[in-house]
């Protein structure tokens, strides 16, 4: 599945665009994981809480939990929420 | 930014080229709110270059060199929207590599929300005997270890889960204004197993078997008005230092003054009274000579009302003590004389190893100051960098 990523994560991408694979949110974000060693973690928290100033949708609607299934077709758009100066 | 060649250097000094290529320089390494920077320095300390930002748009809350090696540089980080790390050099900063497994708190069972690292804000080498062991401590408080030079890090010691513990530290409302800060990690170089660490909400603790344990060490130490001393959650250590030259002997910055403690006694004794009432014995950083255990400097601050963090009266000044906290000296030659409203963060004050001592402070506006002899004169080295959060001196 295509998956956007923001501007502040580039540096582990070098684009904002890739592909992930995986049957869930968490999988998916496992798999990028994988390819981009430590993005998961600037998303993410110990927790498996999707980190405060980060949101996160499937084709166009917010999802909160890692546990939502996904489909081969899905896109995911990754969001910094801008806050703070 | 601006940096200042400060100066001529005296002719009897002079070196060669050669002997200069061959002599370790002195490097400055600045963490801020904005990024990381290093100043490099000539052997005489006049001269210095900026060599940054590093981490652009990231707040770097410590950026520390391995003095085992000279050349592995780490610093803590994360930005307002993303999760914290750690960057790693082991090239002296011309390249940089993020940690694999940052500091992070256990995963807590289902029925319990768990605690997640906001920033590791403190780093600390191990012994000089453990090359590649660093300690970190986080917000909120956590102690963490690495024991591959910062590749990958796990909780250290059982406080962050111990009930008691997590007692003292408290939440995060508890803390403050940008979380609790568990800092001061110290490491006795006598003893890899003798071990400090303070938190901002808990007190100061120590432990005498390599972390398997520790206890509070809180005896003599002020807590606010009205809140019960025998309780640590209600201390607040700013900046504790061990002196290098008297290992028995730390000092301490706390909310409630300055102290000194000889060991093995285990009770602090306060030598801030005799500062001048108006300027009085609140601040952040306490930093320790390199050799002279009697000599140590601090940065008052307006801790009165409502705790306003700015220098006294907008009159920024260093005050040192030769005599172990008997008597004190306002050192301000050089810096603004009024009208300077800002002050200096824990971190963010630091002693270099040479003789005369090199002393270097980064201010809440974006300032870095330095003196070569010892405080008697202040200079600026650069200004309009972003808020200074740390200031460490080392050799390269």
């Amino acid at each position: 599945m295509k998956v956007l990523i923001p501007g502040a994560l580039r540096s582990y991408t070098d684009c904002s665009q890739t592909d992930a694979s995986g049957t869930t949110l968490a999988a998916a974000l496992a798999d990028l994981d994988r390819r981009y060693a430590g993005i998961r973690f600037r998303i993410v928290d110990e927790q498996d809480r999707i980190r405060r100033h980060i949101r996160i949708f499937i084709n166009g609607e917010q999802v909160r939990e890692l546990a939502q299934p996904l489909d081969v077709n899905d896109e995911i758009i990754i969001v910094q929420a801008l806050s703070g100066g | 930014m601006m940096t200042t060649d400060a100066g001529t250097r005296p002719a009897g000094r002079r070196r060669s080229p050669a002997a200069r290529a061959r002599s370790h320089h002195p490097v400055v390494l600045i963490a801020t709110r904005k990024g990381a920077w290093l100043f490099h320095g000539d052997a005489d300390r006049k001269a210095w270059r900026a060599d940054g930002p590093h981490f652009l748009g990231h707040v770097v809350s410590h950026l520390v060199l391995d003095p085992r090696d000279g050349r592995t540089l780490l610093a803590a980080a994360k930005t307002g929207h993303l999760g914290p790390t750690v960057f790693r050099s082991t090239d002296r900063g011309r390249t940089w590599k993020e940690a694999e497994r940052p500091p992070a708190f256990a995963k807590a069972a289902a029925s319990e929300a768990g605690r997640a690292v906001d920033h590791t804000f403190w780093l600390t080498p191990g012994h000089a005997d453990e090359s590649g062991t660093w300690y970190a401590g986080t917000s909120p408080q956590g102690l963490f270890r690495s024991q591959d030079g910062g590749v990958t890090w796990a909780p250290f010691s059982s406080i962050n889960d111990d009930p008691q513990y997590r007692k003292w530290m408290g939440t995060v409302q508890d803390g403050t204004p940008d979380g609790p800060k568990l800092h001061s990690i110290i490491v006795d170089p006598r003893d890899r197993a003798h071990l400090y660490f303070a938190m901002s909400g808990g007190g100061v603790h120590e432990s005498v078997d390599g972390g398997q344990t520790f206890r509070p060490l809180l005896k003599g130490l002020a807590v606010v008005e009205g809140f019960d001393g025998a309780e640590p959650t209600f201390h607040d250590p700013h900046c504790i230092r061990l002196c290098p030259g008297n290992p028995d002997r730390l000092y301490q910055q706390n909310h409630c003054g300055i102290y000194r403690i000889d060991r093995p006694s285990d009770t602090w004794q306060r030598i801030g009274d005799n500062l001048p009432r108006r300027v009085g014995d609140i601040g952040f950083p306490m930093v320790v000579h390199p050799r002279d255990a009697d000599a140590v400097w601090v940065f008052p601050m307006d801790g009165t009302s409502v705790w306003p963090r700015t220098s006294p009266e907008g009159k920024p000044a260093v005050y040192a003590t030769r005599n172990a906290g008997k008597t004190w000296q306002r050192l301000d030659d050089g810096l603004p004389q009024r009208q300077a409203w800002w002050t200096v963060k824990r971190q963010a004050m630091t002693a270099d190893a040479q003789d005369p001592v090199g002393l270097y402070f980064g201010t809440t506006s974006g300032e870095l100051w330095m003196s070569g002899d010892e405080g008697r004169r202040w200079s600026c080295m650069a200004q309009h960098l972003p808020e200074i959060y740390a200031v460490e001196a080392a050799e390269l």
